[in-house]
C-alpha cells in the first residue's frame, strides 16, 4: 500500500505535533487527533462551498491515515523507519532467525489444533501468549529506534512484528469460526 | 467553515436564519422525519397527528400511488401491488431475497437490481422506496413552511455500498438533497448521548424489522466515535414473523397459499409476535380464500423456543464487534435498545444477559433513530447549536480488489474511520494497453466468490507504453456517507485514467434519468421548479459563506485576488433570483473555481492555530 500523503508536506509527527519518536504520550496523539478532525472534518463543512467539501475530504482522510498509522505500534515503526529513508522489507525479506522461526511454527499448531478441537479456551490463551510477546518486542524496537537508532535491527523487529500481526489475525479468523 | 474560533463553525452572517433540515429515518417497517426546532430535536406528525409512515407504497393501475396506512389497508386484499419492507430489496439481486416462495410479489429477475412487477408497470425498489421520502418530504415541507436545505437519511451500518448508493438514488428521485447517509446506531447513539450527556463506551443494539446492526461507541468530551460495527443486513422482525407463518402452515397443514392468503396470514403472524410481547399466548384466526378456517393458539414458550436461533444470530455479531473493538463486555457502560422489534421480551433478556446489565430504553426505540438523524442534520446544514460535537464513523466492511486466481486482495480493513483512502499501484501486462478493469469487493473471506461485488472499474486513456513500465496509481476513497470513489493516474505521465463506473447492484445514471423523466408533465413542472429552487439555495448559501470567509479572512488574499472572487459574487447574484436555472449553476461553479486557493490558505491557517492551540496550553502545564 502506498501512502496518501506523498502531495502533502508534513509527515504525521509534525501534522500531530509529536516528537519523531516511537515512544509518545498517547494521550497527546489523541487530544491532537480530535483537534485536527474538529476543524477539517467534513460534517462541518457540508453546507460550504464545493472547493472547500473536497479539501476537507483530502485532509479528513489524511489526518485519518496519519492517526491510524501512528496509533498503531508495527505501522509506526514501519512508517518512523521509512522517514529515515529505511524499507522494512516485510514482503521480501524472509530471514529469521531460527528461535522465531521455532516459535511461530509452535503458535501454527497450537492453533490448529484449537481450531480442530473447537476449544475457545485454548485460543484465548494463545491469544494472551501472542500479546504477550508483541508487547515484549514493541519494548525492543522502542530501544532500538529512540535510544540506539540501530535502523538494521528496528527493520528486523518490524519484519517480527508482522509475522504476530499475521497470527493475531488468524486467531481473531479462528474464534469468528468457532463461533459460528 | 472552519476558522480560527474552534467552537463556531459556518457563523451565519446572518445568525437568526435558521435552515430547514430534516433526519429521515427510512425504516423496513415504518419510516419517520424530525427535525430540530427552538433547539430540540421532534418528530414531525402527519395530519392525523401520527408520528409512524408505514413503508408501504401500493400502485394502481391508473398510476396513482398509495402510501402508509391507507396502503396497508389494502396489504390483504391487493398484496401483489402493495409493496412493503421494499428495504430488504434495496441493492439486492433475485439471488439475494431468501425465501421469495413466501412473499407475494411478482420478482422480476434483472442484473442490477431486482425489479417488482405491478399493475403499474415494474418498479425498482429504488421507485419505491422514493414514494416513501416524498411523503416525507410534503410532510416536512408543510410542517416548516418552507424549502428543505436537505436531509440527513439513516442506513443500517451494515449496510454495503450497493445498498447506500441504493438509498442515494431514492432520495434524488424523491427531490431531496442528501447532506449525509448516517449509520442507523450512530444516530441512534447521538440522540442518546446527548440526551444523557454520559461519557464512556455504549453498545448499540439495533433491531429493526429487516436489518441487525451493532455498534460499539466511545463518547467522550464531544466526540462519538464508532470503534466497531456489525450486523446481519437480513435479519430482523420480519424474519420473526416468517417463523410464526411457517409454524401455522405446519399446525393447519396448508401450502401453495395464493398471494392473498399469504399476506393474510403474514399479518396475522406479525400481530400475534407483537401481542406475545405483552401476553403468554395469543390466538391466530382468519378465513382464507377458499373458505379455510384458521383457528391455533401460539404460547409465548412456543414462540421463544422457535425463534431461539434468531436471536443467537444477533449475539455473534455482537461478540464479533467487540472482539474488533478489543473490549470486553465489562468495559460497556451502557446499551442502547433501537428498533421496534426491541420491544419483544425475550430480546431484552437476551440482550441483558449477555451485556450483564439493563439495556437502556428511555428514548422511544421506534423514534430515536430519526431524531439523532435531526440533530445531525441541523448541523451539517448550518445551523448554530449549543453544543459542539464530532461523529467519527467507520466503514462496516472490509473492501478488497480481486487478484489473480479469484483472490481477494485487502485494501482497506473494515472498521477503518472515514473519510478513508489507500492507493494501490497497477502496471499493464501487454504493449500498448490503454485501459484496465478493477473489480471491486466488500466482505472479510479470502476468495471473490465469497464477497460481494460491489462494481469494476474501467480505467480508459492508459498511455500506451511498454507492457509493465506502465505506474498506474489507483485510490480508493471512501467518503463520510461509506460510498466509494475511485480515481486513477498514470504516475510517470501524470496522465488521469478516465473511470468508469459498472455497479453490481446499482442503477445506471440512464435509469435515474428516465425514471425522473417519467410521469405526467406536472409532476416534471413540479420537478423543474424544485431543481430551481435548489440552485437558487445553494447560491445563496454559497454567496453567504464566501461573504463571511472574506469578512474573516480576506487579509489572506492580495487585492486583485479579492477583486476577482468579489466579480463572481456580483455575476452570481445577479442571476441568482431570475429562472434560469443552468446560469445560476454556472455562476456556482465559477464562483466554486475562483475560491479554491483561498479555501486552501484558509484551512492550513486553521489547521496551524488549532495546533498552536495545543503548544500553549502545553507550555502552561
Amino acid at each position: 500500500m502506498l501512502p496518501i500523503n506523498a502531495d502533502f508536506q508534513q509527515d504525521y509527527f509534525s501534522l500531530f505535533n509529536l516528537p519523531h519518536r516511537f515512544q509518545f504520550d498517547s494521550n497527546a496523539l489523541e487530544q491532537h487527533y480530535r483537534t485536527l478532525q474538529t476543524q477539517v472534518h467534513p460534517d462541518k463543512f457540508s453546507h460550504l462551498s464545493q472547493a472547500e467539501q473536497r479539501l476537507s475530504m483530502q485532509w479528513a482522510t489524511r489526518v485519518n491515515e496519519a492517526y491510524q498509522t501512528l496509533r498503531s505500534p508495527l505501522a509506526r515503526g514501519r512508517y518512523l523507519l521509512s522517514l529515515h529513508g529505511v524499507d522494512t522489507q516485510e514482503e521480501t525479506n524472509t530471514a529469521m532467525p531460527l528461535d522465531f522461526l521455532m516459535e511461530q511454527m509452535e503458535l501454527r499448531e497450537a492453533l490448529e489444533a484449537a481450531r480442530q478441537n473447537k476449544d475457545m479456551a485454548a485460543l484465548d490463551e494463545l491469544e494472551a501468549r501472542v500479546k504477550l510477546t508483541v508487547g515484549e518486542l514493541q519494548q525492543q524496537l522502542a530501544l532500538e529506534l529512540d535510544e540506539k537508532q540501530d535502523y538494521a535491527a528496528a527493520s528486523a523487529i518490524v519484519r517480527k512484528l508482522k509475522f504476530m500481526e499475521k497470527v493475531a489475525e488468524e486467531i481473531g479468523a479462528a474464534f469468528d469460526e468457532l463461533d459460528s | 467553515m472552519a476558522l480560527l474560533q474552534i467552537s463556531e463553525p459556518g457563523l451565519s452572517a446572518a445568525p437568526h436564519q435558521h435552515r430547514l433540515a430534516v433526519g429521515i429515518d427510512l425504516g423496513t417497517t415504518n419510516s419517520l422525519v424530525a427535525t430540530v426546532r427552538n433547539g430540540i430535536s421532534v418528530v414531525l406528525n402527519d395530519d392525523d397527528g401520527a408520528a409512524l409512515l408505514p413503508s408501504v407504497v401500493r400502485y394502481a393501475a391508473d398510476g396513482a400511488v398509495q402510501v402508509g396506512l391507507s396502503a396497508q389497508a389494502e396489504q390483504n386484499t391487493d398484496p401483489q401491488n402493495t409493496i412493503s419492507s421494499v428495504k430488504r430489496f434495496m441493492g439486492r439481486g433475485l439471488k439475494d431475497v431468501g425465501d421469495v416462495v413466501d412473499l407475494p410479489y411478482r420478482f422480476v429477475d434483472a442484473p442490477g437490481m431486482l425489479q417488482l412487477r405491478t399493475v403499474a408497470g415494474v418498479k425498482s425498489p429504488v421507485e419505491v422506496s422514493a414514494e416513501i421520502l416524498k411523503v416525507l418530504r410534503d410532510r416536512a415541507e408543510r410542517s416548516l413552511a418552507g424549502a428543505l436545505v436537505g436531509a440527513v437519511i439513516t442506513v443500517p451500518a451494515y449496510f454495503d455500498d450497493a445498498q447506500r448508493q441504493a438509498t442515494k438514488d431514492a432520495a434524488r428521485l424523491a427531490g431531496i438533497n442528501v447532506l449525509r447517509l448516517l449509520n442507523e446506531p450512530t444516530a441512534a447513539a447521538i440522540a442518546y448521548g446527548l440526551d444523557n450527556a454520559s461519557e464512556g463506551v455504549y453498545a448499540v443494539y439495533d433491531l429493526g424489522g429487516g436489518t441487525f446492526d451493532i455498534s460499539i461507541l466511545r463518547l467522550s468530551r464531544g466526540v462519538f466515535e464508532v470503534l466497531a460495527t456489525n450486523g446481519d443486513s437480513a435479519l430482523g422482525g420480519d424474519d420473526f414473523d416468517q417463523r410464526i407463518y411457517c409454524w401455522i402452515l405446519e399446525k393447519t397443514g396448508l401450502s401453495q397459499l395464493s398471494a392473498n392468503d399469504a399476506r393474510l396470514l403474514l399479518t396475522q403472524a406479525r400481530a400475534a409476535k407483537e401481542q406475545l410481547s405483552e401476553h403468554m399466548q395469543t390466538q391466530i384466526t382468519a378465513v382464507l380464500s377458499g373458505g379455510e378456517l384458521v383457528d391455533v393458539t401460539l404460547t409465548r414458550d412456543d414462540f421463544y423456543t422457535m425463534t431461539q436461533n434468531l436471536l443467537a444470530r444477533t449475539l455473534q455479531p455482537t461478540r464479533r464487534a467487540l472482539r474488533d473493538a478489543r473490549l470486553s463486555v465489562d468495559e460497556v457502560k451502557g446499551v442502547v435498545m433501537v428498533g421496534g422489534s426491541t420491544r419483544m421480551p425475550q430480546v431484552q433478556r437476551a440482550v441483558a444477559e449477555f451485556f450483564k446489565q439493563t439495556p437502556l430504553t428511555n428514548l422511544d426505540p421506534d423514534k430515536v433513530v430519526a431524531l439523532g438523524a435531526a440533530i445531525q442534520a441541523n448541523v451539517l446544514a448550518g445551523n448554530r447549536s449549543e453544543e459542539d460535537w464530532l461523529l467519527l464513523d467507520v466503514i462496516p466492511l472490509s473492501l478488497g480488489i480481486e487478484t489473480m486466481g479469484g483472490l481477494v486482495e485487502k485494501i482497506m480493513p473494515r472498521n477503518s474511520t472515514i473519510p478513508s483512502a489507500r492507493a494501490q499501484e497497477f502496471t499493464t501486462y501487454k504493449d500498448g494497453q490503454t485501459a484496465m478493469s478493477i473489480h471491486v469487493v466488500q466482505g472479510e473471506r479470502e476468495l471473490v466468490s465469497d464477497c460481494r461485488s460491489l462494481a469494476k472499474f474501467e480505467l480508459r486513456g492508459i498511455p500506451p507504453m511498454v507492457a509493465g513500465s506502465a505506474r498506474i496509481r489507483v485510490t480508493f476513497q471512501v467518503d463520510a456517507d461509506g460510498l466509494l470513489s475511485v480515481s486513477a493516474r498514470e504516475t510517470n505521465s501524470g496522465v488521469e485514467a478516465a473511470v468508469a463506473v459498472k455497479p453490481a447492484y446499482g442503477l445506471h445514471e440512464d435509469d435515474i434519468t428516465r425514471m425522473l423523466q417519467d410521469g405526467n408533465q406536472h409532476a416534471r413542472d413540479d420537478m423543474l421548479a424544485r431543481a430551481l429552487r435548489e440552485q437558487q439555495t445553494e447560491a445563496r448559501q454559497l454567496l453567504e459563506a464566501v461573504d463571511n470567509a472574506l469578512a474573516q479572512d480576506g487579509t489572506l488574499l492580495d487585492e486583485p485576488a479579492r477583486r476577482q472572487i468579489r466579480a463572481c459574487m456580483d455575476d452570481l447574484r445577479s442571476v441568482v433570483e431570475g429562472s434560469d436555472h443552468s446560469a445560476i449553476k454556472r455562476g456556482i461553479e465559477a464562483l466554486n473555481q475562483a475560491t479554491v486557493s483561498f479555501a486552501q490558505q484558509r484551512m492550513d491557517r486553521s489547521v496551524a492555530h488549532a495546533l498552536k492551540g495545543h503548544k500553549m496550553s502545553e507550555l502552561e502545564n
